[in-house]
């Protein structure tokens, strides 16, 4: 037995092998340790790509450690390669010396020459400089069901779990919660269940018997605060999130919204939970999601919809509308590559610029952004605050990562979590010269800016909102030039008055505001690549400092006070440098962008290259 | 904004339905009748002003909300179902209004339109077709006829135009009529049916803009040549029309409908109207006698038929989760995926 103080395993396969599977399990009973752990899947955007091809390869990588951890891990020390194909994508990310565990059942001719293999690198010298063991997985799964009644074609199918159990005996992972999930969840599949339950011990069996593997490893737990905690992924947090705001606000959640990768799992975990009041409204397109959401926000739901990318354009018309209106609606985007449809499955924060300007008119809007899976929930809670306190659309950011990946989640005690008040009102709020009474739908507080809101079905209260310029106070319609003036300055005022309401921006700095030679500003997910990049700076003694942004519109009050001490600014984004744009517009300051576009999230060794290039240049 | 506080939610006149807006639609403008009706048919039957929510898109027929002293949203070109689609499934308690018109409804909206009417959301969708584009000053509309002149359209358009009726009953619609401006008391009618309707309504009313394309249905709804163009739709009734009911409409020996002298195939011959009919073939026919306004048209209520209305359905399911899983608990809810804990 050997002990590591961290590994990261990537199973790699066809999109038909199961390995988002595989590695979920094995994701499961490592939290179960505890040792501390990211995932990050990578799918191709097809259902069912060709299969056999580099571009049917999916992939799900796991960095499990005995210490806190921020990232998926930079580069695998495992790698599973279920065919030739996974291998030929995976390989140049593997560390020199890595393990291959190579199915070696499925590197026949048609295979290798589907990956574009003219010969079989196992029997090369291309591999020399790694630990490869061939495996006869598929040969072993079909011996392993033998008796059990499956088709040989249906039994192949289970060796995604004969891999599973390998993994899990190299990395003295517990059997026992996989065996009773197995039998849980194919509980109405005799056959399946028996195939998968066999596939598996065989796997694990392999791997103590074969005498092939030098040793066993070990990860010892991690030290985790003391509490409960689960395993969530980005996109089932912001699900939670908004179910956990709208009991806070005391408001039915609605969400309106129209299938689209990487967003829809919000759309299904919500669909599911309707033992919450919620009511989820599949649209007939993108436009309706919003819109019957806005509808739905003029009821007094806490109103929600979600997409990504492509869906923001198309929603954009009707969140002008909701600023204009003042009323409250979340819009998630759950951002991916782009532009047009560019590459579904994987990640960008790319949309940073559409939706804080991308807009007709003067239409501010709030913009809050997750950086982590588990951070999704608080900030699905914060995105509904903000919107129902000033009354007014906000835009909640998640990526493609985020959303599919998965850590450790210690869980909040939900009671202690500061309600959300409408504060709806009742009562007519406006006396006319004849001492009529009525209901003014833009009387505002004189400090946040925030409109009196009144739901239909309060007698007394009619009135009408709309798309035309109204007069501030009445709302009736108004083509006054003044009056326009001062409703766009009020509308920006309003949302410039959250920058009082929401914490400053934290510094983090061993020495002290300036003392570092660097400031690092990330924002969303980029959050633990650079977490990780500057804590490993700083083992080699350099000076590094960090300020993450959950709030993207309006900034923290304190920002430019912050990027006030440091000479060196850095601002790595999943984009072209939107961040660092409106850094440079917003504080005239020598901000400069560290950009990564190739839908993967940033490595730890790029952030600290880049922060080795800037300290060694000064 | 004089609302006045309602009694019991019981308002009796027209004028307490009137917000205190000036409306601004060009004099004479056919949608003055309409909201004339609108105003006198919800007094009448003593709606609640509080429960009641006009939503619209963009255009002319769009500003109706302002003018109408309930709750309302003027909201997004075309999208006005999508709205009132929301809220309808969120406040299964309003009475929703649509008011849209033939650009909002069946152009740039024609989508929203289409799925309201499919999924029988609660709400009355009234159309105001003038067949044209009014607040933009005078473009084609998807209901002006094939060689329209108009500000587009110089040489006549080449556009085939929807029949918003045959539409509405293909998008599987359980409401479907048609009404029109110069005719009041048919309009409050077919309102209060619409109205009463559990699903999703879909009133045409042949609307005039007297300024861009004036007289575009006066062949049916003018009183000189009305009787022999205006073919009534009573339900139980053999449908009849001319002066002296001298015409009718009948199903031939090809299976067709048409229309037909009374004297030529006998009383006995006439097609009997059945708006409650389930399959929509016979309204569908009927909504394809005339190709345009032109020729002999049906007014009246031509489908109307009870299906499961979406808002109930969506309530009833979270209810039914609710009683069987209990009212959800966020804790348990965070738990559910399974947990470990640390000491």
């Amino acid at each position: 037995m050997k002990e590591l103080d961290q590994v990261v395993i990537r199973f790699a396969g066809d999109s038909g092998d199961g390995m988002q599977l595989a590695g979920n399990r094995f994701t499961v009973v490592t939290s179960l340790i505890p040792n501390d752990l990211a995932t990050l899947p990578d799918f191709p955007a097809e259902i069912r790509a060709p299969a056999g091809t580099v571009a049917g390869v999916s992939s799900f990588q796991i960095h499990f450690s005995d210490h806190d951890i921020l990232t998926p891990g930079d580069k695998p020390d495992v790698l599973v390669a279920m065919n030739p194909a996974a291998l030929k994508v995976h390989l140049s990310s593997l560390v020199p010396g890595g393990v291959i565990l190579a199915n070696v059942d499925a590197f026949d001719e048609r295979s290798l020459s589907k990956a574009g293999y003219s010969s079989n690198p196992l029997d090369g010298d291309e591999l020399n400089s790694y630990r490869v063991y061939r495996i006869p997985m598929t040969k072993l799964t079909l011996e392993a069901c033998k008796d059990a009644g499956v088709k040989p074609r249906d039994a192949e199918r289970s060796k995604n779990f004969f891999a599973l159990g390998l993994v899990s005996w190299m990395y003295t992972r517990p059997i026992e919660p996989t065996i009773d999930w197995i039998k849980k969840r194919f509980a109405s599949n005799e056959l399946v269940r028996e195939a998968n339950l066999r596939s598996f011990k065989a796997g694990y069996n392999f791997g103590e018997t074969a005498e092939l593997f030098e040793s066993q490893y070990e990860v010892a737990p991690a030290t985790f605060r003391g509490g409960i905690y689960t395993s969530v992924t980005g996109n089932t947090a912001l699900a939670w999130g908004l179910i956990a705001a709208s009991r806070l606000a005391k408001m039915p959640l609605f969400l309106g919204s129209y299938p689209i990768t990487p967003a829809s799992d919000i759309l299904h975990e919500l669909a599911k939970l309707k033992e919450f009041g919620v009511k989820t409204f599949q649209a007939e397109d993108e436009i309706a999601g919003a819109g019957s959401a806005l509808g739905a926000a003029f009821g007094g739901s806490l109103a929600v919809t979600t997409t990504s990318g492509p869906g923001i354009d198309l929603k954009a018309e009707t969140i002008g509308l909701a600023a204009h209106l003042e009323l409250p609606m979340v819009i998630v985007d759950i951002q991916r590559v782009g532009p047009s449809t560019g590459i579904p499955t994987k990640t960008e924060q790319s949309d940073l610029s559409a939706v804080v300007y991308g807009r007709h008119g003067e239409s501010p809007v709030p913009v809050v952004a997750a950086r982590s899976p588990s951070h999704a929930f608080e900030a699905a809670i914060e995105a509904c605050r903000i919107a129902v306190k000033y009354r007014t659309p906000v835009y909640l950011l998640s990526d493609g990562y985020i959303a599919n990946s998965s850590e450790p989640w210690m869980l909040p005690d939900v009671s202690k979590i500061e309600p959300i008040d409408p504060n709806f009102l009742e009562a007519p709020n406006h006396v006319d010269d004849e001492g009529k009474s009525s209901y003014w739908p833009y009387v505002r507080d004189p400090e946040t800016f925030a409109r009196q809101w009144a739901l239909p079905g309060t007698p007394g209260m009619e009135h009408r909102v709309g798309g035309l310029e109204h007069q501030d106070g009445s709302g009736s319609v108004s083509y006054d030039p003044l009056n326009h003036e001062r409703m766009v300055q009020l509308r920006q005022a309003k949302v410039g008055a959250i920058a009082k309401d929401i914490p400053p921006v934290e510094l983090n700095d061993p020495d002290g505001p300036g003392g570092a030679d660097v400031l690092l500003v990330s924002w969303g997910s980029t959050y633990s690549a650079v977490m990780a990049g500057v804590k490993r700076v700083r083992t080699r003694g350099m000076k590094a400092a960090m300020a993450h942004l959950m709030y993207l519109n309006p900034f923290p009050a304190n920002l430019g006070e912050v990027l006030s001490h440091y000479r060196k600014i850095l601002v790595p984004e999943i984009n072209s440098g939107q961040l660092c744009t409106m850094l440079r517009a917003a504080y005239l300051v020598d901000a400069q962008s560290i950009s990564k576009v190739q839908g993967l999230p940033f490595k730890t060794a790029e952030i600290e290259a880049a922060i080795m290039d800037v300290i060694d240049n000064d | 904004m004089t609302d006045v506080a309602t009694t019991n939610g019981k308002v009796t006149s027209r004028k307490d339905w009137a917000s205190d807006q000036e409306v601004r639609w060009c004099p004479g403008c056919g949608d003055f009748t309409i909201l004339a009706a609108m105003q006198t048919m919800l007094a009448d039957i003593g709606a609640r002003r509080e429960s009641t929510v006009f939503v619209s898109g963009i255009g002319c027929s769009s500003r109706f909300p302002y003018y109408m002293n309930t709750y309302g949203i003027h909201s997004i070109h075309g999208r006005a179902p999508a709205l009132a689609s929301g809220l309808a499934i969120a406040r299964p308690d309003l009475d929703i209004w649509v008011i849209t018109g033939d650009g909002d409804a069946l152009s740039i909206g024609g989508n929203h339109f289409i799925h309201a009417m499919r999924r029988n959301i609660n709400i009355n969708i009234v159309l105001f077709n003038n067949q044209i584009y009014g607040l933009t000053k005078g473009q084609y509309s998807p209901t002006s006829e094939v060689g329209s002149v108009t500000k587009s359209t110089p040489y006549g358009s080449i556009d085939t135009p929807f029949n918003p009726i045959s539409l509405a009953l293909g998008a599987e619609a359980t409401y479907v009529a048609r009404t029109h401006d110069m005719d009041r008391n048919h309009m409050m009618e077919v309102l209060k049916r619409a109205h009463e309707h559990k699903g999703t309504s879909f009133v045409e009313i042949y609307q005039n803009c007297n300024v861009y394309n004036d007289g575009a249905f006066s062949d049916i709804t003018g009183k000189d040549r009305r009787a022999d163009y205006l073919i009534p739709l009573v339900h139980g009734q053999a449908i009849r029309y001319g002066q002296n009911g001298e015409y009718g409409v009948a199903r031939g020996d090809d299976g067709h409908l048409h229309l037909v002298r009374v004297d030529e195939v006998g009383e006995d011959a006439l097609l009997i109207h059945d708006e409650s009919l389930d399959n929509p073939s016979q309204a569908f026919e009927l909504s394809r006698l005339a190709r345009g306004p032109h020729e002999p048209t049906p007014i009246g209520i031509f489908r109307s038929v009870e299906r499961p209305e979406y808002g109930y359905e969506v309530a009833r399911q979270v209810a039914e989760v609710e009683s069987k899983k209990g009212i959800g608990d966020i804790a348990a809810l965070l738990q559910s995926s399974g947990t470990w804990t640390v000491n």
